[in-house]
């Protein structure tokens, strides 16, 4: 056994000149950014302000921040494949062999529902709650900024397999037997699996932190039925975190024991059994599919109600609608695997099950559309996202009732139908809903508004883009073109594939307009400067400055009504103007910085890297450095730092100043 | 600083206000015990997986011994007794820091530990003797399922060991200071939980193997 375990030269991929382009750039880009950083001198700041900083607006960016960039990881592996599925055809063998072809479309999917959908989500959630829920904080800020360092490990360790070995060939699900030592022997499924557990426990993180902040630690007299939409959603999908993502672990830490100390579990011989695996990776995974759509559809509700100028219409079905799905999420998951042949009563149960989810799902969607009736709709870009989204969600979500009925799923099961339908409600659903949140709260995160010129262009090429890219996919699925093809004979697919390539390039047109639109804005920063308030908001983020200080609210506002920044201004407006009093400030304790998630995640990293290569001792090293990690912070002395009242008196009045400046 | 103390705190907090749920953000020890709890929870979850799949595989022996021939009723006796005996110390130490008694504190957690580590070393040895013998978790997916089972349990009371070592550092460092009494309260819940879940663990494994 050497030091450095199964770890040599010939991990590094030198003969295949894709991996390497794709390595070379990567590494480029970080060395670039890195670089221009301490050239800059901004290594201090960044440090002090962002990477030790356990407020939950930071974040909340920094989780975006890491979504968005995995967005365009995730989206070149779909460019690789769609381009390579529209020149395979006939004899033809495309420019990715199989073996690469396979990591291709692994690694889409466990990035994309891992590493783009999820950080974006908790990030939305993590900007947005505290402010919405009108308090200074998460219950726990510290373990905030470590279960962000867990996630940003597991990215950092996927990342580094593109370099370094290889990531699985399995399929973001990794069914056994495949994903088995006996069928892959790489470090593929290893650099799956330790990715996925170091950053699934900073989601449980996440979701007990959310919990207990939203249960427990709200504005005063803000009932359950007083919340904003969005925060019943969060609370919603934040309880399937708790609920849900112990059953991963546990399942991914069955693998592992299969895969690292010959156990059988999952495998073949032993007697273990391949479709426990799958029962209870689909117990995890079909919870997993509303948390990430619950969120979105409290953004869509913010976005619709704040935008008609009306109160959300039938709110207390939509927090039921909410709630039921929370429960009818965890007792639909065989729907996944109809053909595995439970038998007919079975399947019958979870067929049914599947179509009354739908319910509560159509239920919202009337919620909104009733909102909008009647409404002043002002078409700005958060609200053309949900416009779209509403339309292409109802078709994703009526695919997915066809595909309840098992006998019609014994056909569809694993063809491009599947395909079109689950892009259709998590890119229809959970991206559009993303799009619109940061096109709708950027303004109170940064102080100025995104461009809406390149804002709307972005959202057209989306749309239209996704139409292209995955309309054809349902026809061929209904042709019996199973998914995971890296080359197929039959001709007359191909017309079809290269309509879905042309869509993804209208895609890669909306995310280029994206990136200019985020550009365009900071350079137009100035002209786009907002107020506190500047879409007439209807919650108590909007009640505060953009941004808003570290302490978020100088004094905790009080409660009275749903929509209680809303209903505050209308008060306000009918009272007539009373000569602003000398306001008094208390002093405000806010949680200390702490560097306890950045190195728990440095020691996260080595850990992981060192169990995916069997360097042993390293992950001794890790593992003991994690433990000494959380010794120090359990042994420290200060954990808060006073905010004189003066500080918050001075800011207060230059945010008056500020806003009085802009309204002229 | 026990469990009765806790709720007894919220009751007397939430009768001074109209409505609990308008009462504005609750104090920092009782979200600190709510967040716990819901740890808590997701941690019965993660066992109920392994339950699951223990359940699953329970009859699928290989060809190998099954647990008819391998349990040990009255070392398993002894564990649970061990192990039930630890939690009414743990309580006995809650209420010695609820009265700030450093002697009886320590007397208290000095003998959950040497209660928690006689548990680990009977199920260390129960363990071993099963390796000696070929029954290892290699040898089918029934063994595989059962150490994982109890073994993760075992896992968490070691993790429990270590935190108490850790937590009467604490206390002997920092005082009964308010942070050192919440890490203590979240300590008890972990402890008594762990009794849960080896209550379940007998009636399933030890004493369900016996019977079928």
């Amino acid at each position: 056994m050497s030091l450095l375990g199964k770890l040599s030269w010939s991990a590094i991929p030198f003969d295949q000149p894709i991996v390497m382009g794709a390595t070379g750039g990567m590494v480029l880009a970080i060395v670039l950014v890195l670089g221009w950083i301490t050239f800059k001198g901004y290594v201090p700041y960044l440090w002090r302000e962002w990477l030790t900083s356990v407020d939950h607006k930071r974040i909340g960016i920094m989780y975006i921040i890491l979504a968005l960039i995995m967005l365009l990881r995730g989206f070149a592996d779909a460019i690789m494949m769609r381009a390579q599925q529209a020149l395979a055809a006939g004899g033809a063998q495309g420019y990715l062999p199989p073996e690469h072809f396979d990591q291709i479309f692994s690694a889409h999917g466990t990035i994309m529902i891992f590493f783009m959908a999820m950080p974006f989500v908790i990030g939305m959630m993590n900007f947005v709650v505290p402010l919405q829920l009108g308090v200074r904080d998460m219950a726990f800020p510290t373990l905030n900024s470590v279960a962000l360092g867990l996630t940003a490990s597991g990215i950092l360790l996927v990342n580094i397999s593109l370099a370094v070995g290889e990531f699985a060939k399995t399929g973001w699900v990794a069914y056994p037997p495949l994903s088995e030592l006996q069928f892959s022997p790489g470090v593929g499924v290893d650099y799956y699996l330790w990715s996925l557990q170091i950053s699934g426990v900073g989601t449980l993180m996440t979701g007990i932190n959310f919990v207990a902040t939203i249960l427990k630690t709200r504005a005063p007299g803000m009932s359950y039925m007083r919340m904003p939409v969005f925060c019943w959603t969060s609370l919603a999908a934040n309880l399937l975190i708790v609920a849900a993502f112990p059953v991963l672990t546990a399942t991914l830490a069955m693998l592992l024991l299969d895969r690292y100390l010959g156990f059988h579990f999952f495998t073949i011989d032993g007697q273990g059994n391949a479709m426990m695996y799958v029962n209870l990776f689909w117990v995890w995974g079909h919870p997993e599919v509303y948390i990430l759509v619950l969120p979105a559809f409290g953004i869509f509700s913010e976005v619709v109600s704040t935008f008609s100028g009306k109160p959300l219409f039938g709110y207390r079905s939509m927090v039921a609608a909410t709630m039921a799905i929370c429960v009818l999420s965890f007792v639909v998951w065989l729907h996944h695997f109809f053909t595995m042949g439970a038998g007919a009563n079975v399947n019958g149960f979870f067929g049914v099950m599947t179509m009354i989810i739908a319910v509560p799902t159509g239920v919202k969607v009337f919620n909104w559309l009733f909102t909008m009736y009647g409404g002043r709709i002002r078409f700005t870009v958060p609200i053309l996202w949900s416009i779209g989204f509403m339309v292409t969600f109802v078709i994703g979500g009526m695919t997915g009732v066809l595909m309840a009925v098992p006998p019609a799923d014994f056909q569809l099961h694993n063809s491009l139908f599947l395909i079109a339908h689950f892009h259709n409600v998590i890119i229809g659903g959970t991206v559009f809903g993303l799009m619109a949140g940061y096109n709708y709260w950027f303004p109170k995160a940064f102080g100025f508004k995104l461009d809406e010129r390149w804002g709307r262009a972005s959202f057209w090429c989306w749309l239209i883009g996704f139409y292209l890219a995955f309309m054809p996919l349902y026809l061929l699925g209904l042709m019996g073109m199973t998914r995971r093809m890296q080359h197929y004979d039959v001709a007359s697919w191909q017309p079809w594939l290269v309509v879905a390539a042309i869509g993804v390039v209208v895609i890669l047109a909306g995310i280029v307009s994206q990136v200019i639109q985020l550009v365009v804005s900071i350079r137009d920063r100035e002209q786009l400067k907002v107020t506190a308030d500047p879409w007439n908001g209807r919650t108590l983020e909007w009640a505060t400055a953009s941004p808003p200080p570290a302490w978020n609210f100088a004094g905790l506002p009080q409660v009275r009504d749903v929509d209680a920044f809303w209903k505050k201004k209308q008060r306000e407006r009918t009272q007539q103007a009373q000569p602003t009093k000398e306001r008094k400030f208390e002093p405000i304790e806010v949680p200390k910085n702490s560097a306890t998630g950045f190195i728990m995640a440095f020691f996260a990293v080595v850990t992981g890297f060192a169990l995916i290569w069997h360097i042993w001792w390293m992950a001794g090293a890790g593992v003991i450095g994690i433990f000494l990690t959380m010794l120090a912070f359990a042994f420290r002395d200060e954990e808060e730092i006073e905010i004189p009242a003066e500080q918050i008196a001075r800011f207060e009045q230059a945010n008056r100043a500020n806003q009085a400046e802009i309204a002229v | 600083m026990n469990i009765a103390l806790a709720v007894d705190d919220e009751v007397r907090h939430e009768a001074a206000l109209p409505s609990a749920s308008e009462a504005g953000p609750a104090t920092k020890r009782v979200v600190v015990g709510y967040g716990f709890w819901i740890f808590l929870l997701s941690d019965i979850v993660m066992f109920s997986a392994f339950f699951a799949a223990y359940a699953v595989l329970a009859h699928a022996t290989a060809g190998g011994p099954s647990g008819v021939q391998l349990f040990n009723q009255r070392s398993v006796a002894i564990e649970t007794a061990c192990l039930l005996a630890s939690s009414y110390t743990c309580g006995l130490m809650s209420i010695a820091i609820g009265s700030r008694r450093y002697a009886a504190t320590y007397w208290a957690a000095l003998i959950t530990f040497v209660l928690g580590a006689a548990f680990l070393v009977l199920e260390l040895r129960e363990f071993a003797g099963m390796i000696a013998i070929g029954a290892g978790p290699q040898r089918s997916a029934f063994l595989s399922a059962f150490f994982t089972l109890v073994g993760c349990h075992g896992l968490h009371v070691t993790a429990g060991l270590v935190w108490l070592t850790v937590m009467m550092a604490q206390v002997a460092i920092k005082g009964f200071r308010a942070t050192v009494e919440r890490r203590l309260l979240c300590f008890s819940l972990f402890w008594h939980a762990l009794d849960i879940v080896w209550v379940w663990l007998f009636t399933v494994v030890y004493l369900m193997g016996v019977v079928s």
